[in-house]
């Protein structure tokens, strides 16, 4: 009884995203950004692809600088050393469907490739509605990603509320919530999961780790992150993600919140979370 | 083998030479004179292609490094699991790493790599980068014996979120008679991958081999190159250190709280642990953009102040104190908890001893050793640091008993960290000191949530040549099956819990 109580006393804490905005999602530095201002000369430019401990800064094939969120790790080593060049960027919506649309600027993605991809899992996810059930597998984390994952089932960010539920079978499962670089001990059972799933399915990587496994590679243990070995619908960096971002990699996939070509500055803060 | 000493006022170290025949012998009389088995690793020389096997101990506080050089066509020494059982998992992860062979050995099971005989090893130390190497499960042992026995495998995928680990329960229906762990699906090879880095990604590799303890990781890093540089970071990075230091530890007993409170189905409990866990996590990541703690250290001091002004954290942490205290003191009043943690997963505090348990385990097994304590590093000797307390149960209740001791103490410290902050000008302070570091070894101690955290640094040239972390989730995991004593499946997951331990740190 006393807990009871105790339940009641501090009101609602459980976000009201993605209904409307939340101001933390909108103010946590999820990623990194090229200043829109920056003019990075060649010297420049491989000052900081030497400064990167991941390769995430790199020469684009037309000679300019590109960021890979799927491999940054968020050091800030580039930040400290170029802040007229890199910054931190704002908000949690970091989640796209497709790897392509992680490098920044210029993705080679269209927005009809786009529109293609939205296309297809919108109608693998059609059946889902509003009961979707998830199985998280760990493919090799550091174990900071599950903590970031069980957050959603705390009362603040409280998945159940969108009929989300996470299981313990692959047969109710509907999302393959993947973390972790991919090792080779977890190929088989990953594969294993994935299969004993019913179809449609949908997989989500969560993390720079379950992307491009960050900076554990290379190593004689581990693959380049899980892409290798299942196919990916939906990608979320950071290390680990923020559970906003992980919500926003869910709601992505079901096509409750609006996909974007890419990780582009001008996709701020201020359209986040609107409802669909 | 030309071992190098190095020491500093804080953290003297004695590097000292064994003969390899008499290996196993003077680690069990140090032992037997005192010492705490803290652990046991080798480096591959690049040189002459032989071997270094080191074990560590703790004399009175101080680190020992006990070095055998093998030569290279020794394929087997003298196992010192057989005069000292706590090294059971060491030689056997010694075993997988490098072939080598611990003769006398009572059971050389594959740990963390099972690979064929003959097949390439790893070898870190040795600079050379094997290819892929696939864990082979066909040479893992599978044996039950007993009438009515059967093994449950639970994992490596695990019901609900958590990482991957095979445990194989062997029962005859309610009670557990013996587990075997299996965690080597989790290899990530990142001994191996700390060579030839510079120290400056070392570190951020560091906070990824155990990511819920990304700061004691990082300090432990930061301080064993600090020793090589003799170099000490200033007041005000010591202080930040010690702030994050201790918010990370109050979140991982916010965690075990957590899932002791799930387990035990108090469901609003579990919300408001949660919560209180969250709120803690938020304060951290508006301290330095990272919920982890990540980015914050750095060998020489830390690399910024922190984002907030201290007075604004000070507040966030009232707040917290506030709504987490008096939950605290509920819980540990709530009988349909309590009576599910007494008597639970008893460890024995005799086996604790011999095994040198670490951390709350330990704590609450009779062993009072912290290294905040015994050996205070950066502000801790500085600041007002209750004595610890330890608990002779040896139960759930206690481990349980000896985290919220600690939370109480991580607030505490946590709030003399940001008051000391208060007092120092943000634009005249130095954070970080210039590190200019010398080749060379060394090993460094800190105190992680999990417990006792060690790092075995060394450089040659400015580079990484063998970097061994030694985490207290692996030194501890290997006593989880001792626990179980009338203990039955549904007691696990509070025995498990209560560990509080991160396979990632067990197995990296």
């Amino acid at each position: 009884m006393p807990w009871a109580i105790r339940g009641l006393r501090n009101g609602v804490l459980t976000t009201p995203y993605p209904r409307r905005p939340d101001p933390y999602a909108d103010q946590f530095p999820a990623s990194l950004r090229i200043r829109d201002d920056a003019t990075a000369g060649d010297a420049d430019i491989s000052t900081l692809t030497a400064l990167c401990p991941t390769g995430a800064l790199r020469t684009s094939d037309d000679g300019r600088l590109q960021l890979d969120h799927g491999a940054c790790i968020l050091c800030g080593a580039c930040v400290r050393a170029r802040p007229d060049l890199i910054t931190g960027q704002l908000g949690s919506e970091t989640a796209r469907l497709s790897r392509d649309a992680l490098v920044v600027p210029e993705a080679l993605q269209t927005d009809q490739a786009l529109s293609a991809l939205q296309a297809e899992l919108a109608e693998r996810v059609r059946a889902l509605r509003r009961s979707v059930h998830i199985r998280h597998v760990d493919a090799g984390s550091d174990g900071a990603e599950e903590w970031e994952i069980q957050a959603l089932l705390g009362p603040v960010y409280d998945i159940h509320r969108l009929g989300v539920f996470f299981t313990a079978s692959p047969r109710h499962a509907d999302i393959l919530l993947v973390t972790g670089t991919g090792t080779h001990g977890m190929a088989a059972p990953l594969r294993r999961t994935l299969d004993g799933m019913p179809r449609p399915t949908v997989v989500i990587a969560a993390g720079t780790d379950a992307i491009s496994a960050g900076l554990i590679r290379p190593s004689y243990a581990t693959g380049a992150g899980i892409g290798a070995l299942i196919p990916v619908d939906v990608w979320v960096p950071g290390s680990p993600p923020s559970p906003f971002s992980l919500l926003h990699a869910i709601l992505l996939a079901l096509g409750r919140v609006p996909a974007r070509a890419s990780t582009h500055p001008q996709a701020d803060t201020s359209e986040a979370g609107g409802p669909r | 083998m030309n071992p190098v000493t190095s020491t500093s006022n804080t953290r003297p170290v004695r590097f000292v030479d064994a003969v390899p025949d008499r290996f196993d012998a003077e680690v069990r009389r140090r032992v037997d004179a005192g010492a705490r088995f803290a652990g046991l690793y080798a480096t591959a020389d690049r040189g002459d292609g032989g071997t270094r096997l080191t074990a560590v101990l703790v004399e009175d506080g101080a680190l020992t490094a006990l070095d055998a050089p093998l030569p290279v066509a020794a394929g087997s020494y003298p196992s010192v699991t057989a005069l000292l059982p706590a090294a059971f998992w060491y030689e056997r992860e010694l075993h997988d790493l490098f072939g080598l062979v611990p003769v006398g050995h009572p059971r050389l099971d594959p740990l963390v790599l099972p690979l064929a005989d003959g097949a390439e090893r790893p070898c870190p130390g040795s600079g050379r980068s094997p290819g892929r190497l696939d864990p082979d499960d066909l040479v893992l042992p599978r044996r039950v014996t007993g009438s009515g026995m059967f093994t449950i495998p639970h994992g490596p995928v695990r019901s609900g979120v958590f990482e991957s680990v095979e445990y194989l329960v062997e029962t005859p229906g309610e009670d557990v008679a013996h587990i075997q762990v299996r965690v080597y699906a989790k290899h990530r090879g990142i001994e191996k991958r700390f060579e030839g880095m510079a120290p400056a990604a070392g570190i951020l590799l560091a906070e990824r081999v155990e990511g819920i303890a990304s700061v004691a990781h990082a300090l432990a890093f930061a301080q064993a190159c600090e020793t090589l540089a003799d170099a000490a970071a200033p007041p005000a990075a010591a202080y930040i250190r010690v702030l994050h230091a201790e918010l990370e530890r109050l979140a991982n007993h916010l965690d075990v709280t957590t899932r002791l409170c799930d387990a035990a189905g108090l469901a609003v409990a579990t919300s408001r642990f949660a919560w209180h866990k969250e709120l803690v996590l938020r304060l951290v990541g508006s301290l330095c953009g990272s919920r982890f703690g990540r980015g914050v250290v750095t060998p020489g001091g830390a690399h910024r102040i922190p984002l907030i002004p201290p007075a604004q954290a000070l507040a966030d942490l009232a707040a917290i104190e506030h709504t987490l205290l008096p939950d605290a003191r509920l819980l540990m009043n709530t009988s349909s908890f309590l009576d599910r943690l007494r008597g639970t997963g008893r460890l024995d505090p005799d086996l604790a001893r011999a095994h040198g348990a670490l951390g709350p385990v330990g704590r609450a097994s009779g062993l009072a050793d912290d290294a905040r304590r015994s050996r205070p590093y950066d502000a801790y000797d500085r600041l007002d640091l209750p004595p610890a307390r330890t608990h002779d149960t040896a139960d759930v209740l206690a481990r349980t008993r000896i985290r919220f001791d600690e939370i109480d103490a991580a607030v505490s410290l946590a709030r003399q960290a940001l008051t000391m902050l208060q007092t120092l000008d943000p634009d005249t302070t130095p954070v970080c000191v210039p590190v200019h570091l010398a080749d060379g070894r060394a090993l460094a101690r800190v105190e992680a949530p999990q417990g006792e955290l060690l790092y075995a640094l060394e450089l040659a040239g400015g580079a990484i040549t063998r970097c061994k972390p030694r985490t207290a989730s692996f030194h501890n995991l290997v006593l989880f099956h001792e626990t179980f004593h009338t203990d039955i499946l549904t007691d696990y997951p509070f025995i498990e819990a209560s560990f509080g331990l991160s396979i990632a740190g067990v197995v990296s």
